[in-house]
């Protein structure tokens, strides 16, 4: 099966985007936030490629080329924000103080926690981006010499779990501001995240996709200065 | 030909992400460069909406199918975390639940307050 297929540069391919257009069926269905579609197809692709016994390189052989067009689809980003850039101009104070906030508190607690934990710098680096939107915390794993694969699972548990918490916390804390509910929702759990503040209402969800935006921003100028302090 | 164009243009600024982030000395990825640099040139007119419209909604649609192939590296990177995933998944509760109040809580503070002061303006 690996001979036959590593020669194959769609079987990669092919399997991925399959697989995601299952998983997006069966979470529609299943209105589950744990039914993630990014979380599911993963794991069916790993179920099949365990069951069929093939190896992860050949997979990638092919898959690879998928993962060639996440620089310029993160690229592309700028053009939701563009669109909220009238709402960013009137609210930047609120916006930046709080997305800061958001993000130093994020390092100081990933800080004390992975040094209480003792990790090996390279989980370190792979967590520090956690908090980002995938394409960017790829980027920022890579730079600090991370796991890439420990990044994108721990960004993907982060986004499902805030999508999962926020209403219940935004009621425990008396957060009520559309504005507010929307950064909290993307500084702490990016695109995932971002779903949830779409369905809190329009102001939640246009907040909540323009700080995925500046928090990848800050964590990248942020991020390295964390390193040099925790490695 | 619209397509062709708007492929162009958008990987051109990649390009000149990656040529930044070779030639820069700071650990910034070379899609953020490139998302920079494209978020300015709209503000500033250099480039318009409609020349990067469509494809940019393509990819940022497709983008989590990105995601599936260094995500399902982790079959291999995972045997030799065992000790480690408890504390990456306790990590990972408990940074998500304070990033969430911090940004909650500091952003209505702010918004809360300039509404006051707003008001007494008017008074």
């Amino acid at each position: 099966m690996n001979e036959l297929l590593s020669e194959s540069i769609y079987f990669g391919i092919v399997i991925s985007l399959v697989f995601y257009w299952i998983a997006m069926v069966i979470s529609k269905k299943v209105k589950i936030t744990l039914c993630n579609p990014l979380l599911l197809s993963v794991l069916l692709v790993i179920l099949v490629l365990v069951v069929f016994d093939i190896d992860y390189e050949t997979y990638n052989y092919g898959a690879q080329y998928l993962t060639y067009f996440l620089t310029p689809a993160t690229v592309c980003l700028a053009v939701p924000l563009y669109r909220q850039f009238k709402i960013l101009k009137k609210n930047v104070a609120a916006i930046m103080l709080s997305i800061g906030a958001g993000c130093i508190s994020h390092a100081i607690v990933m800080g004390v926690m992975t040094l209480a934990f003792q990790m090996s710098p390279e989980l370190k680096a792979a967590l520090i981006p956690k908090s980002l939107t995938t394409a960017i915390a790829i980027g920022v794993s890579q730079e600090l010499g991370g796991i890439t694969s420990v990044t994108v699972i721990s960004v993907v548990i982060t986004g499902i779990l805030g999508a999962t918490i926020a209403e219940k916390l935004f009621q425990l804390l008396k957060i009520k501001e559309p504005i507010a509910q929307g950064l909290a929702c993307g500084t702490a759990s990016h695109a995932i995240g971002t779903s949830k503040a779409m369905e809190l209402g329009e102001i939640q969800g246009a907040m909540s996709s323009l700080a995925i935006v500046v928090t990848g921003i800050l964590t990248v100028v942020l991020a390295p200065f964390i390193m040099e302090i925790i490695r | 030909m619209k397509y062709l164009i708007q492929f162009a243009i958008i990987g051109g600024i990649t390009f000149l992400g990656e040529v930044l982030n070779l030639l820069l000395p700071f650990s910034v990825p070379a899609s953020v460069y490139g998302l920079v640099l494209l978020f300015l040139a709209l503000v500033s007119g250099l480039i318009k909406l409609e020349q990067v419209e469509e494809t940019a909604d393509f990819f940022v649609n497709i983008m989590p199918v990105l995601f599936i192939a260094p995500a399902v590296s982790m079959m291999d990177v995972l045997p030799g975390l065992k000790g480690s995933i408890v504390a990456i998944l306790i990590i990972t509760i408990v940074t998500t639940v304070v990033v969430m109040a911090v940004t909650g809580l500091v952003s209505q503070a702010i918004i809360r307050h300039g509404k006051k002061k707003g008001n007494k303006g008017n008074e």
